[in-house]
Parts: C-alpha cells; structure tokens; sequence
C-alpha cells in the first residue's frame, strides 16, 4: 500500500505523496495554516475594535444605532445557511453524487450573492448619509465627535469580510466548473473540502461581525 | 489505500447543526440591549461573545470537520487563536497603562 501502483485511482496524485489519502491529509494542513493567517489578519481588526470600544463605548453604541439590525440579522441567517449548502456540497461529493453536489455549490454561490446585494444596499445608504470612514466622514448631526472611527471600523472589518466572500464565490464556482467536468469523485475531492474550509471561516468571522457591530450598545 | 476512510456526516447531523445556529442567531438578536432593551450590565457584551464562540465552536467541529479531523488541524487553529490573545493581552496593557499614567491616550 506505499507505492502508488497499486491504487485504482493514481491520475491526481502528485508523486511525492505516498497515496491520495496522504496527499488530501497534506492539502488540508496546507489550509489550515492559510485561515490561522486569516485569523491572525482579521484578529488585528478585532482587536483594534475591543480597545477602542471599551474607549468610546456610547459613541460606538451611537453608529451601531445607524446600522439596521435586521439587515444584518438576514445576513447571519443567509450566510449560515450557505455554510449548511457548502457542508452538503462537500458531502456529496464525499458520496459521488456530482449533480447533487452541484445544487447543493450553486445554492451556496446564490448565499453569497444575496449576502453581497444586502452589503451593497447597506453601504450605499451610509455613503448617501455621509457616513463614510475617517477623513471622509460627512455626516451631519453626529452626537460625538469622533464618530467616523466607528465607521472605519465598520467599513475595514465588513470590507475585508466582503472581498473574502466574493474570493469565495469565485472558488466555488470553480469548483463547480471543475465538478461539471467530472474532475471529482469520492476518492479525489480536495478542492471542494478546502474552498468549503475556507467558505466556512468567512461564515466564521461573519459570526463575531454581526454582534460586534449591530448590536453593541 | 484510498479516502474511503474519510468520515462522512451525514445530512441530518448537518441540518441538526445548522438549527441550532440558527437558534443561537436568535437568542443573539432577543439578548442585545438595541433590540429588546435586555441589560445585563457590564456582561452585554461578554454575554454576546459567549453566544458568537459557542456558534463557532459548532462551525468549527462539525462544518470545518474539526471534531472528526486530525489533530493537527485543530493545534494549527487554537495555535492562531492563542497568538491573537497574546496581541490583545499586550495590546490591552500598554493602552490602559498609558491611561492611567497620563490621563489620556
């Protein structure tokens, strides 16, 4: 069992693994150290946001009072459900059922895309009000001072969860196009279990997101 | 040799999993002050964080497979988690040092 000879299934396996199982083992250590990088990049954000929040807590409860609470509460509830797709992606793709697992990726893609379209009717109707982050902060009638800190918060913190969603989308439908082509089957899946990796940290980091800034106060 | 071996959850246990998200979403939204008017003091916040980390615990050991994972996969992940504790550690003490030896930031 240590030579790749013997394998039924040897097309996709690199020659310095010893087998695909050893190959997918790598893949997947490989990942996770990419999203312990993510954490360690969005954990700076989160960090800067606990500090000065513990600083300015009434002004940070005041631009929380400009978000809409539901919106961001359809948001959780659309991308944890997209997570739910992506795991069921990933399952059967596990089981060899390649058009169900294509549902299941496109179900997820269709997660996303609403999760972007709520993102972009929120951040329009912030720069409609002027409530834009740091030097372009032009709101009118904001209670303290330095209230355009909260919105550079919100703007870096959702922003860079943003471009990660989107990143996302893209390597899903990828994934999609490479399930259509049949490149996938129950002994050779690594693509689809790491993008679904990488999908479920942005539902992750959505998960700390949407208390921290929709519901402080 | 080949994946065969891979655990696979099943559906039920995913849906399972995906309620209980759910429900936590909700008691998330019913215990924010904004929302209900519900005030536990100074734990608001910590109350909220509780309810974040217990959901993505859930994520984590049943979506991201953590639960049914190598081991290493989870010591690279807490390994992440440990150093961001470390960076808020330090960060927290030089700021309110400074608070407090000079007044201000």
């Amino acid at each position: 069992m240590s030579t790749a000879n013997t394998h039924t299934h040897t097309s996709h396996l690199a020659h310095h693994f010893q087998n695909l199982e050893h190959q997918f083992a790598a893949a997947k250590l490989g990942i996770w150290l990419f999203l312990c990088t993510e954490i360690l990049m969005f954990g700076g954000l989160f960090v800067g946001y606990v500090i000065y929040h513990g600083i300015y807590q009434e002004m940070f409860a005041e631009g929380a009072k400009h978000l809409d609470w539901h919106l961001g509460a359809i948001n959780t509830v659309v991308l944890l459900l997209s997570s739910f797709t992506m795991a069921t992606g990933v399952h059967f793709a596990q089981k060899n059922e390649s058009s169900r697992s294509l549902l299941a990726l496109g179900a997820t893609v269709i997660c996303g895309l609403i999760f972007m379209i709520i993102k972009y009717f929120e951040y329009t109707h912030k720069f409609h009000l002027g409530l834009e982050p740091g030097r372009f902060f032009h709101f009118q009638g904001a209670e303290h001072s330095n209230l355009a800190l909260y919105f550079s918060f919100y703007f870096l913190m959702t922003g860079l969860h943003g471009v990660h969603v989107l990143v996302g989308l893209g390597l899903i439908i990828w994934v999609m196009f490479r399930t259509r082509c049949g490149d996938f089957d129950a002994n050779y899946y690594t693509a689809v279990e790491c993008v679904g990796l990488f999908w479920h940290l942005v539902d992750l980091i959505w998960i700390y997101l949407f208390p921290l800034l929709y519901l402080v106060g | 040799m080949n994946q065969s071996e891979h655990h696979i959850v099943p559906i039920k246990t995913y849906f399972k999993v995906f309620i209980s998200l759910l429900l936590l979403t909700l008691l998330t939204v019913v215990v924010a002050r904004p929302v209900s008017g519900f005030d536990a003091g100074i734990f608001n916040a910590f109350i909220a964080f509780a309810i974040a980390t217990l959901k993505a615990s859930l994520v984590l050991a049943f979506f991201m497979g953590l639960k049914y994972d190598k081991k290493q996969n989870l010591v690279i992940f807490l390994a992440g988690v440990f150093f961001v504790i470390i960076m808020f550690a330090f960060c927290i003490l030089d700021i309110y040092s400074r608070i407090q030896v000079t007044g201000s930031l």
